[in-house]
């Protein structure tokens, strides 16, 4: 597998504060990688590093001709804002200078109908809004895509939604994607591969080697009882 | 009508249109009011120009340019959010205009004058409506991603602290389009009078920035012949807020409800 994101000593400091140190790691074309670790972690940080919206040290190299998509962790959006959600997805297509058409395959794959697009952004509910962020990251036909805690306002089944857009997206397109996300069951059943990030420790490895009890209660600092609940279901 | 009058006329019509344009974005920014204040800080250039007998529109110009790159650099230097330094800003540059502007000339300064203009002076203001006009729509994009999410507009590759920059520039320029018969205190009324009215009749950019610049135009209009017929000797900047302001009252009265997206 070609490696698509080379990283090594990835540092970010905000003023004396480090929140990531000396992190490296490589990404494969295909891979679906999970970011775990607990709250304040730096696994945010570390998306927006690897797009470049923050400063950091070290080397972060994608592969030539890499676009990436990047679904924030929920936004709120001004309730008041005059814009309707095609504005909003018109505006990024003519930045890009994407295609005529282009704005209508992303929001069909995301499932955005016809009816959200008219819709003012405001209005939209949680899982609507997010709809509306994943149509904006397929914009331009990424082939990596940077999912900040997909389902962290949803219900169980707009989750699954999400979960097998992001299956379909990855069989069909062999997209690759680096997730973060909470929800461990979610990690064992979709990722290929595992990075956790913990205060000055760090692991990567196949779910199976990694989402053991021994090493989680390492992660997180207490006893991981809900996997293994989710474990006997989630396969 | 002269042409002298006509072409002020004409000016002040332009003018109302980027007021409308620039004033939808400003209110979707949330920074109506201060941008507001930021249009005070012609005042003082207004003031040190007429005391030294230079045209005051350069003096508006200047110390407008001045304060906007203040503010813009404060903001980045300090974190601060734009009402806050525009704020600091302004408090300084409005006592300074207090104090050096002659008497006589603050009233003119505060409320504007209307008087007629010359072909040159019509053909300056409308090149900076046209580049208002112009910027607006080459930047359009970049607004209503940094409107949506400034994260999901950087990771488009939006410059976010230059288009703030653009942003206020443009908002000055307008301001100083507008200064000359609206005055240091007025000129911002009609940036932020018609985008409330627009805002009540629209859910979607492109009728939210229409119903503005219809609401402005309107405003000056009514406002102009109003004022001509019925007080002549008044300045004509408080007639046209004064028909903003009841355009806006009976847009409560007969408008939606709620506006729309609420």
């Amino acid at each position: 597998m070609a490696t698509l994101l080379h990283v090594q000593n990835l540092t970010v400091r905000f003023g004396r504060r480090t929140v990531l140190e000396n992190l490296g790691f490589d990404l494969h074309a295909g891979e679906v990688m999970a970011v775990i670790g607990p709250n304040g972690s730096g696994k945010t940080v570390l998306l927006k590093s690897l797009l470049r919206l923050i400063p950091s040290t070290g080397v972060i190299a994608w592969a030539p001709g890499t676009q990436a998509g990047y679904v924030p962790q929920k936004i709120a959006p001004d309730r008041g804002l005059p814009l309707r959600v095609r504005e909003a997805l018109e505006a990024k297509a003519r930045i890009l200078r994407l295609g005529p058409g282009e704005v209508a395959i992303a929001a069909e794959t995301a499932g955005l109908g016809e009816e959200l697009l008219d819709s003012a952004v405001g209005i939209l509910s949680g899982g609507q809004f997010q709809k509306l962020l994943i149509a904006f990251a397929l914009l331009g036909q990424p082939n990596v895509l940077l999912f900040d805690e997909p389902t962290a306002s949803l219900d169980e089944l707009s989750e699954e939604r999400v979960y097998d857009l992001l299956h379909r997206l990855q069989a069909e397109r062999s997209m690759t994607v680096i997730l973060v996300s909470h929800d461990l069951s979610v990690v064992f059943r979709y990722a290929t591969t595992v990075l956790c990030l913990s205060r000055g420790l760090t692991c990567s490895g196949p779910p199976k080697e990694i989402l053991t009890p021994t090493a989680l209660e390492a992660l997180y600092g207490a006893p991981a009882k809900f996997y293994a609940h989710h474990e006997e279901h989630g396969r | 009508m002269t042409a002298g009058e006509f072409y002020a006329l004409a000016l002040a019509l332009l003018f109302a249109v980027a007021a409308g344009l620039v004033g939808s974005f400003a209110l979707s920014k949330r920074m109506l009011l201060a941008s507001d204040v930021l249009s005070h800080l012609a005042l003082p250039g207004l003031g040190l120009a007429l005391l030294i007998h230079v045209n005051p529109l350069v003096g508006g110009a200047a110390s407008l340019l001045i304060g906007t790159l203040l503010v813009w650099h404060l903001e980045q230097r300090t974190g601060l959010a734009a009402d806050v330094t525009i704020g600091v800003v302004f408090a300084a540059g409005l006592a300074l205009g207090a104090l050096v502007t002659p008497r006589e000339d603050l009233l003119e300064a505060l409320f504007g004058k209307f008087q007629p203009l010359s072909l040159p002076s019509f053909l300056l203001g409308a090149a900076a409506v046209i580049a208002i006009a112009l910027f607006l729509f080459r930047f359009r994009d970049a607004l209503v991603l940094s409107l949506l999410s400034p994260e999901l507009a950087s990771s488009v590759g939006v410059s976010l602290s230059r288009l703030e920059l653009y942003f206020l520039l443009i908002f000055s320029l307008t301001i100083l389009v507008g200064l000359q018969f609206m005055g240091a205190l007025l000129a911002s009324a009609l940036v932020i009078l018609p985008a409330a009215i627009g805002r009540r009749f629209a859910n979607s950019l492109s009728h939210f920035l229409l119903a503005s610049s219809a609401a402005s135009v309107l405003a000056v209009l009514l406002g102009y012949f109003l004022g001509r017929r019925l007080f002549p000797s008044l300045g004509l900047g408080p007639m046209i807020v004064i028909v903003a302001a009841l355009i806006f009252v009976a847009s409560l009265a007969f408008g939606p409800k709620q506006h729309a997206g609420a």
